[in-house]
């Protein structure tokens, strides 16, 4: 029987495959059609001010998720790449990391909307008669939503690695490139994955914002959920703004089963502590596709590819060779280098000095330092406004084990979705009670990030230890005195961790809820946020640099004076 | 002679401290590893010879004088050396078989050849049946042999161990230890010298053709034991006892400076290094030291065995007992003083005073805290202020463990208190309420 094989083409015979391989099928058929679809589409030939025709139908509703769905990937993508080169090259060269790490500090702390009002006309000349630069704007929007802090994760864990494991890699003679792959990257995957479901939640956010852009009076709206919404917002459309929230919890729903579960599932393994822990992530898809013959065969052959490039990029001598001997070190170049870093931020400052002095005015500059004061004021009294809610509310969970896991996995959910999706019904609100929008728009800022606080505290509460409850409840702790004595010690660390997300996401989304539209209503509240908004409507750069430069001052300070103190007590002082 | 394999010509390296000066951590030091012996470097810990060990494998270029293998200038770490980690240094996310054939891939060895070679050495090493494994799945045992057949699969010459059998338990680090050894002795072993690097006296006796004992500030080999015994070793025979107590005298021969053998404690200088003892654990030996069997004077192997005590431990407690004049130390033996049988009879708050008096009588840096405190009119000082001292003569990890041994002495003989919540030291409070 097995010597007749040989007659027959070989894929017949042993094309095999599991019924894994055969549920698994059209899946993957489906969805390469639907890629291919959305690929094309996005490369389509078009003029500035062509309009794009789109409709409030939901039955539209789909493609728009697909076409949103697929800018996302690109942007994480390019996200990924972005965060390894970044990563690697910072970890490894010195003079390098010296500038790039402060420009992600800086980057970080600059408003998502900043890069686009200021990319997006250079990346449709890109392109001329093409769609693909205004989509490449879009991306790249999301991009930023997404990069710095993927990239500052990547650095950390590159620059973590244990010191054992690195001397590990040397002994045994691993070059620069099998080092980036066997231990570097896989040491650093865990991190950046988290950060890349907190980057998700982001770029959901600023997807009305990106998708439908307006500057310099161009106004171009891309096929996708987010200009759906601002359409929506436009025609004063409740039912469609029902529709378009029906759709992006459909689209968080499957990119947390479809992607990031099977992820976060599969990463279980580059965790770096030794024991075995039970906290592992299940995922339906990845089981499945590890059942699947044919996906394992690609992940073999991807491995396969990966040594031959091992064996490619090895260490050809070892520390007995000449080339191994240490040039004499010299501090002439780094010297050098630092005098070029000095040299550029001296030109930084009068360039800044001339800037403000020509084209803005100094009045205007400490306009904008005022209008930043009101809105850092909003973001301290919402962040304290949400430690008072969540605090009670989240160690309660956390103290409720079987409770706990289920609110967690909600708490995120939510934080992914994006909460901009709710500003309508708060300016019908406004409208028809005559609210003072300086007081009621701002809780908008912190509707998005409070999930942040909410299950860092859970986390928190969770993670106290058994021993310490009993004793808690032995010694009858009871009112304030636990709080102060018990509670609140105990979470604070995660405490800050999540105060440090939340006050990060509302300075952001400061420049969505200060000014916000519903139909021919505009409403604005006073703060730089606001500021940013309506002068990157009018399309004048100048301010729109201004307020992005105060506003990432502003950042800084605060996470410098604030943020990293509180860290450094909880870390030194409080953990168990 | 046999032949040379690494030979370090007076080798030193210092560390840049915080404050940018250096610091040296090994200084002159002259070395030769052989074929076919295996050699212990014993110290206790901070004296250098994970440094020097860190040396030979090329992982940090030395300061001065000179590293060859084989004659030639070692300037990073060479394919014929391999080590082996205290914390084993396993990939976690790599199976046993990939994490054996490691540095086999690294090297660009084809896959078939790859397999067959990991799989002898995963058998030799008596790991069969345990490729697929991930590392996190193993037992500390397991893991560390996943550590060696890693470093074997190369077919080292050399093989370097850092205190490889420290991270286990005992029962399981005597096993692996006597499996490498039946090892090198049925000639199975491609190695053909081995250095290793313990603070385990017994380990060290029992493994090694030289033990090479290490004195530290800065490190330097202060003596060299040869070990004539055929192996297998038997740790109740009275050669292998003898050589132990003769090793434990060497190590607690007090800080004998180049030159000179001191046998008794040199005096304690204001920015020298303080043993890591605390307090509950001193009044514990000191307790067992005066009941049956000891009464009053132990030999310090048995007394390490009695008390559960690791090597490294007990030299501390040892050497912090014999500073504080509670007891003596003689050759290998440790033996209470009158002042110690006193200290073990008297109450809690009566051995506070004592222990109070004592040490600022014998430890400068307490009696120097105390001085300053006395002399400020608020009764505190910051804690930083002693710790930038300390660092003008100590590294930055003995120059905080120093201070920190210092403090809870401190303390404990309520000399003086310590807020760690401002990092303030400052007068006992009742002293304070009196003065004003």
């Amino acid at each position: 029987m097995s010597e007749n094989k040989q007659f027959f083409p070989r894929p017949v015979i042993e094309a095999g495959g599991n019924r894994w391989d055969w549920a698994l099928l059209p899946l993957v058929l489906a969805l390469l059609v639907l890629l291919a679809y959305g690929a094309q589409q996005m490369a389509r030939p078009f003029q500035l001010g062509e309009v794009i025709p789109l409709s409030l139908d939901p039955s539209n509703l789909p493609y728009y998720l697909l076409r949103t769905t697929l800018r996302m990937f690109i942007a994480l993508a390019a996200s990924m790449l972005f965060s390894c080169l970044f990563a690697a090259i910072a970890a490894k060269y010195r003079s390098a990391e010296k500038v790039m790490v402060p420009l992600l500090d800086i980057l970080q702390s600059i408003p998502i909307l900043g890069f686009l009002s200021i990319t997006v006309s250079g990346f449709i000349a890109l392109f001329p008669g093409n769609l693909l630069g205004v989509e490449c704007a879009a991306i790249f929007a999301i991009f930023t939503s997404q990069a710095w802090n993927m990239a500052f994760s990547a650095y950390q864990g590159f620059r973590t690695v244990p010191a054992e494991l690195m001397e590990a890699a040397q002994v045994f003679q691993l070059s620069g490139w099998q080092r980036f792959w066997r231990l570097e990257l896989p040491f650093a995957i865990p991190g950046l994955l988290w950060n890349m479901m907190m980057s998700m939640s982001g770029g959901w956010f600023f997807v009305v914002a990106s998708e439908a852009i307006s500057v310099s009076n161009q106004n171009i709206k891309l096929p996708g959920i987010g200009s759906y919404i601002a359409l929506a917002i436009e025609a004063r459309d409740l039912s469609a703004i029902g529709w378009a929230i029906g759709a992006m919890l459909v689209g968080v729903l499957l990119y947390d089963q479809l992607f990031f579960r099977p992820l976060l599932a599969w990463a279980d393994k580059f965790r770096f502590e030794e024991t075995g822990s039970d906290t592992a992530q299940a995922s339906w898809l990845l089981t499945w596709l590890r059942r699947t013959e044919k996906t394992q065969g690609l992940v073999a052959g991807f491995a396969r590819l990966l040594e031959r490039s091992f064996s490619l990029f090895r260490r050809s001598y070892d520390g007995t060779s000449i080339r191994s001997r240490p040039a004499l070190p010299s501090a002439l170049p780094e010297r050098i280098w630092d005098a070029v870093i000095a040299a550029a931020v001296f030109y930084a400052c009068w360039a800044l000095f001339h800037f403000i002095h020509s084209e803005v005015g100094w009045s205007e500059a400490a306009r904008v330092v005022v209008l930043g004061l009101y809105t850092l004021s909003r973001v301290i009294i919402l962040i304290f406004l949400a430690a008072l809610i969540w605090i009670p509310i989240g160690v309660w969970i956390g103290l409720n084990p079987r409770l706990a896991e289920r609110v967690q996995a909600v708490a995120q959910f939510l934080a992914a979705f994006p909460a901009n999706l709710m500003f309508p019904v708060a300016v019908v609100v406004i409208v028809k009670y005559h609210l003072n929008p300086d007081i009621w728009l701002s809780p908008l800022m912190i509707l998005g990030t409070q999930w942040y606080l909410l299950f860092n505290v859970i986390a928190g509460a969770s993670t106290i230890p058994t021993e310490l409850r009993y004793a808690a409840k032995n010694f009858g702790l009871t009112g304030w005195l636990k709080w102060r004595r018990y509670l609140l010690p105990a979470i604070f660390p995660s405490f800050v961790t999540g105060a440090i997300t939340a006050t990060g996401g509302s300075w952001n989304a400061s420049i969505v809820a200060e000014y916000v539209s519903w139909g021919d209503t505009t409403l604005q509240a006073h703060g730089i946020g606001s500021y940013i908004a309506e002068m990157t409507a009018i399309g004048d750069f100048p301010r729109i640099a201004l307020g992005i430069g105060v506003m990432s001052v502003f950042v800084m300070g605060f996470n410098h004076f604030v943020w990293r103190r509180l860290y450094r007590l909880a870390e030194n002082r409080l953990h168990f | 002679m046999a032949t040379p394999i690494i030979e370090l010509k007076s080798v030193g390296k210092s560390f840049r401290a915080a404050d940018g000066t250096a610091r040296a951590a090994l200084e002159g030091v002259d070395f030769t590893l052989h074929e076919g012996e295996i050699v212990a470097l014993l110290g206790q810990s901070g004296s250098g010879k994970s440094t020097l060990l860190r040396i030979m494998a090329g992982l940090i270029p030395a300061d001065g004088g000179d590293v060859h293998y084989r004659g030639m200038p070692l300037y990073g770490p060479a394919r014929s050396i391999a080590m082996v980690f205290q914390s084993f240094a396993l990939f976690p996310w790599l199976t046993v078989q990939k994490n054996v054939e490691l540095g086999l891939e690294a090297q660009g060895v084809a896959p078939e050849e790859r397999a067959r070679r990991a799989q002898a050495a995963i058998e030799l090493i008596g790991l069969s049946g345990f490729e697929g494994a991930l590392p996190r799945e193993l037992s500390g045992g397991m893991r560390q042999r996943v550590g060696i057949a890693r470093a074997l699969v190369l077919e080292p010459e050399v093989l370097l161990m850092d205190e490889a059998f420290s991270a286990l338990d005992v029962l399981t680090g005597e096993k692996l230890r006597e499996d490498i050894l039946a090892l090198w002795e049925s000639g199975q072993l491609p190695t053909k010298a081995m250095l290793v690097v313990s603070h385990n006296i017994e380990e060290a006796v029992m493994m090694a053709d030289r033990v090479l004992i290490f004195a530290s500030g800065p490190g330097r080999i202060r003596a060299e034991l040869p070990v004539a015994l055929a192996r297998p070793r038997a740790v109740e025979g009275s050669d292998v006892r003898a050589l132990i107590d003769d090793v434990y005298g060497q190590m607690t021969a007090g800080a004998a400076r180049p030159g000179r053998v001191a046998e008794k404690e040199a005096k304690l200088q204001l920015g020298d290094r303080l043993p890591e003892a605390d307090v509950a654990r001193m009044e514990g030996v000191l307790e067992v030291l005066m009941e049956e069997p000891f009464k009053g004077r132990a030999d310090l192997p048995k007394l390490a065995e009695d008390t559960e005590l690791t090597d490294n431990e007990l030299l501390h407690i040892s050497s912090a007992l014999a500073l504080l004049g509670l007891a003596q130390l003689d050759r290998g033996d440790m033996a209470i003083t009158p002042l110690g049988e006193h200290y073990v009879n008297a109450n809690n708050s009566e051995r506070q005073a004592l222990f109070g008096r004592q040490v600022l009588e014998h430890v400068p840096l307490i009696a120097y805290i105390r001085h300053g405190l006395e002399q400020d009119p608020s009764g505190d000082l910051p804690r930083d202020l002693f710790l930038k001292l300390l660092r003008f003569t100590l590294n930055e990890t003995d120059a905080a463990q120093a201070l920190r041994t210092a403090i809870e002495w401190g303390r404990y003989g309520d000399v003086f208190e310590y807020n760690f919540n401002n990092g303030v030291i400052h007068l006992p409070d009742e002293e304070k309420l009196m003065e004003e």
